[in-house]
């Protein structure tokens, strides 16, 4: 019995290495590229067979902390220019990043709106259940920013560790807001509803990307970084409801 | 030595000079209050909860015994954050008990202290019934059935012969139980939120600081190390000699 446990698993490590002979490529995706990314993915492995690409998603902050810390992620792509320059200082990237999208930050409430959420004003009403991406990851640095700008002080109720946490969160009913991307309000489309938030407080969130130094497959980062700057790959992203860099 | 590798990688890191500052900020005075907090009413509620629990799990047989059992330990297999999912889903504001609890009372679980609490039970209550249950189960009950025949009554028996007996058992219990909830972190972000003050919790206090602040999160680690080591060692003299 033990012995047929032990090659159990010695089979499922091997197999779990090999991949069935594709050339992986990590790439470390900020969470709010979730969507845009799979189609990335999906569009760029159609066209090069032999590749598998494999999305590591975190908040940036976290993937970060990760590629400092020595993941053998071969592609970078960050929610904000300042996470990137932290790798960039450590001398981590293979060439200097660039940006390929841009964001805005939009309120996504429950279906129906049952608080009557009208704008960034109403994330000082401390009856409400409020959330915001935690200070340190770009979509809680930009809202932090937006309500600062608006002249907000607002009464959060928790700091979520990534966007697609607070999304969640906002879907289940559970918060009555919570601030995030845009582009995570058109991903779950019917799932939440979205407060505009006006542009002359909106700050526009721009995506850097780039090769890490240390990837055995320079080559394929590069050209996994081409394909998402390429007209083809802006179009993937735009239909998300990416900005042009 | 597999276990001394990542002690040493975190005391190496560990801003010594700095670590007076570090300890005394805000965020580590609340997060330290809110782990001793919530893991010491977790334990209580798992040992009101949870010695009944066991108790009828190892005393009466009835259908469905092993199907309450395998329900009882699943947060022992089942990753925390799915733990956490869970009790948001059933419940949170619309969840399935915490909908018509919020319509009744008004009460809201997740994002709240109560909500840490709920959690760290929920993850580490199996660790009680598990060792309770065992104890029970492998007590030789002619003790219960002499202190029976002698006239005392169920209580008296239960007071005087059986928890007596079982007594170790229920303190190793208790504080793998206590252990456990110190630690918990994937039910508690997914269940109860992180808000400095309210529910974030040692833990999460590190996993926020690891994004933003190194020095603290390493210091706040270094806490979690020493705290839980020093529970252990002095229990370990006390109530753990049967682990």
């Amino acid at each position: 019995m033990r012995r047929g446990i032990l090659s159990v698993v010695t089979v499922g490590l091997l197999v779990s290495c090999s991949a069935g002979g594709r050339t992986e490529l990590l790439v470390s995706a900020a969470a709010s590229l979730a969507d845009g990314f799979a189609g990335l993915e999906a569009a760029f492995e159609n066209e090069n067979p032999d590749v598998d690409v494999v999305l590591n998603l975190g908040g940036s902050a976290a993937l970060r902390e990760q590629i400092l810390a020595g993941a053998p992620a071969a592609v970078f792509a960050a929610a904000n220019e300042a996470i990137m320059r932290d790798v960039a200082s450590a001398g981590l990237l293979g060439e200097p990043a660039q940006v390929f999208a841009t964001n805005r930050l939009a309120i996504a409430v429950p279906p129906g709106n049952v608080a009557g959420i009208g704008g960034l004003d109403d994330f000082a009403r401390p009856e409400l259940l409020l959330g915001l991406c935690a200070s340190g990851v770009p979509c809680g640095d930009l809202a932090r920013a937006a309500l600062q700008q608006a002249g907000v002080v607002p009464a959060v109720d928790t700091n979520e560790p990534n966007v697609r946490a607070l999304l969640t969160k906002v879907e289940l009913g559970d918060l009555d807001a919570g601030i995030v991307y845009v582009t995570d309000v058109i991903a779950r489309a019917g799932l939440v509803d979205e407060i505009p938030i006006s542009d002359e407080v909106n700050p526009v969130a721009r995506y850097p990307i780039a090769v890490l130094a240390d990837s055995a497959e320079q080559d394929l980062a590069s050209d996994f970084v081409a394909f998402v700057l390429s007209p083809k790959g802006q179009t993937i992203l735009a239909e998300q409801g990416f900005g042009a860099p | 030595m597999f276990f001394l590798i990542p002690v040493i990688g975190l005391l190496g890191e560990v801003a010594w000079s700095e670590l007076p500052g570090i300890l005394s900020s805000p965020v580590v005075v609340d997060a330290l209050w809110l782990s001793l907090l919530s893991s010491i009413a977790a334990t209580i509620l798992a040992a009101a909860v949870g010695v009944p629990l066991a108790w009828l799990l190892a005393r009466v047989d009835f259908p469905g015994r092993s199907l309450l059992r395998g329900l009882v330990l699943l947060p022992l297999v089942l990753p925390p954050v799915v733990g956490g999912a869970a009790l948001l889903f059933a419940l949170g504001r619309r969840g399935v008990v915490g909908g018509p609890l919020h319509d009744l009372t008004g009460l809201v679980l997740p994002f709240s202290l109560w909500g840490v609490v709920i959690a760290a039970t929920f993850v580490s209550m199996p660790f009680l019934v598990i060792t309770v249950e065992g104890a029970l189960e492998g007590l030789d009950n002619r003790y219960e059935w002499a202190g029976a025949t002698l006239g005392a009554g169920r209580w008296t028996v239960l007071r005087r012969v059986t928890l007596p007996l079982i007594a170790p058992s229920l303190g190793a219990g208790l504080v793998l139980t206590w252990a456990r909830a110190l630690g918990e972190f994937g039910a508690t972000i997914t269940f109860a939120g992180n808000l400095q003050g309210r529910t974030q919790t040692l833990p999460l206090a590190v996993f926020v600081a690891l994004e933003s602040d190194r020095a603290t999160a390493v210091a706040l680690s270094l806490v979690m190390v020493l705290v839980s080591l020093a529970v252990l060692i002095v229990l370990r003299n006390r109530w753990l000699r049967s682990l």
